[in-house]
């Protein structure tokens, strides 16, 4: 692993995106920065720009509008960027799926790197989809 | 020529200023993090951003705007710092006693991050970057006046000397702190310092929840990695002349490094935790506590030192 590498491993900062969701993925991704399971201990900051971000969290289903939104977001990051879908929403579609505005999971729009299953996931489970994500070979990213 | 290259470069000028702006920028992390009862991060995490920022990522300029203001606002801010930064630890460090006037170049090169950062968020062309802009240039406006009148006041106090060297000589016994006008320049000193970094009660122009990061909203990579590296410059130099303008400056040799230290290491402390147990004001709540209370705290300490306190 090379030192660019390990810096940017050390310091992802997410931002968060969240499309037609019931609230409680967002809730829950909150509870992540909170002192009990406290993400700034791996160097994680949640950012409010998204030209500051290294890692976009999407959760809540995609809906037609938030489609058009979703991508103009992905294009507006600086690469490199890694995905991560948040909740059954985001993986699958999860109770929205058969929905006639739903646009598709995160993953026929923009390319996920991780996939956190849960309706909503815990706390720990995000975390250990962010441990599971730092420890990806690089090789393994897709192209962003 | 090659000693003076290397007081410029490594110590006590950029890598010197750099280095320990960053190890304060984990400090005041650390300290936020145990006041919430958090683990925080680990020791090298300032650095960890600054290089990501700078070899990782990619830079995005942007579409409608200056493009080279935008790019050069940065550099400015990161030099107008490490300037200051220079001409503040020469005399400090009692390497090189400075020049007559020398505290009123330091104060000019105080201001330049900040204007730089407005300049680089008006050419950023982004209607968020432009509120941030102009909550900032307001807060530049209010403090501005208070830490002129508060560097009179210790030129005053210092009997009518401009040189920083002197007016560390003057408290070479008696630190200016020990008298009653002192501590109120000093209460009024931590609080314009505090505006000047752009800490919590007076953050308006970044506010991360209401508009996203304000002026830095279009700063990504490199230039992002530069205006990081300017605050953590200006988060070791503000300190530094604090120290000098009130506790007697600080010294590097035998145990006086431990108490010089912990000088920094207070005065970054309490700046911390003012920014930890206090909400963001709004711009003309800030405005009114600089122009009345702040000034009117400092024209009392004036008048006491005119009496002799
Ligand atoms: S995955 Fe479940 S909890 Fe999360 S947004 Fe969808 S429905 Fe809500």
């Amino acid at each position: 692993m090379g030192f660019k590498e390990f810096c940017f491993k050390k310091s992802l900062w997410l931002f968060h995106f969240g499309g037609a969701s019931c609230n409680n993925c967002d809730i829950e991704i909150l509870d992540c920065l909170t002192p009990r399971y406290d993400v700034e201990r791996f160097g994680m900051l949640l950012v409010g720009s998204i030209r500051h971000a290294d890692v976009l969290l999407v959760n809540g289903s995609i809906n037609q509008k938030d489609k058009k939104r979703l991508l103009e977001i992905y294009h507006q990051a600086p690469k490199p960027i890694l995905v991560v879908a948040i909740g059954a929403c985001g993986c699958t579609g999860g109770i929205f799926a058969e929905g006639n505005t739903f646009a598709g999971p995160v993953d026929k729009i923009i390319p996920v790197d991780a996939y956190i299953p849960g309706c909503p996931p815990k706390p720990e489970a995000i975390l250990a989809g962010i441990v599971k994500l730092l420890n990806k070979k690089p090789e393994q990213h897709k192209s962003a | 020529m090659l000693k003076d290259l290397f007081y410029y470069i490594i110590y006590p000028g950029f890598l010197f200023v750099a280095v320990s702006g960053g190890i304060l920028a984990w400090f005041d992390r650390k300290i936020t993090a145990w006041l919430q009862f958090r683990k925080g991060p680990p020791f090298l995490q300032p650095f960890y951003d600054f290089f990501k920022l700078l070899l990782v990522k990619e830079t995005i300029l942007p579409a409608k705007g200056s493009k080279i203001t935008f790019l050069l606002a940065p550099v400015f801010s990161l030099t107008g710092a490490l300037l200051a930064g220079l001409l503040i630890l020469l005399p400090v460090l009692n390497i090189k006693s400075g020049f007559s006037g020398d505290i009123i170049v330091i104060f000019y090169l105080l201001t330049i991050p900040s204007l730089t950062y407005i300049i680089g968020a008006l050419a950023s062309g982004n209607p968020l970057a432009a509120v941030g802009a102009s909550r900032e240039m307001k807060l530049i406006v209010s403090y501005e006046l208070t830490f002129l009148l508060i560097i009179a006041a210790i030129i005053l106090k210092a009997n009518m000397s401009i040189k920083l060297n002197e007016i560390l000589l003057v408290q070479e016994d008696s630190p200016f702190i020990g008298s009653i006008s002192g501590v109120l320049l000093f209460i009024v000193a931590v609080f314009t310092v505090q505006a000047k970094l752009g800490l919590v009660p007076f953050d308006m122009a970044e506010a991360e929840t209401e508009i996203t990061h304000g002026f830095f909203i279009e700063y990504s990579g490199t230039p992002y990695a530069f205006i990081k590296l300017a605050k953590y410059s200006m988060l070791f130099i503000l300190p530094v002349f604090l120290c000098s303008l009130f506790l007697g400056g600080l010294q590097f040799n035998g145990l006086n490094i431990l108490w010089s230290v912990l000088k920094l290491l207070g005065i970054v402390l309490l700046l911390t935790l003012i920014r930890n147990t206090n909400p963001r004001v709004r711009i003309d709540q800030a405005m009114r506590f600089f122009f009345v209370w702040m000034n009117l705290l400092v024209i009392i300490a004036i008048v006491l030192i005119l009496f002799g306190l």
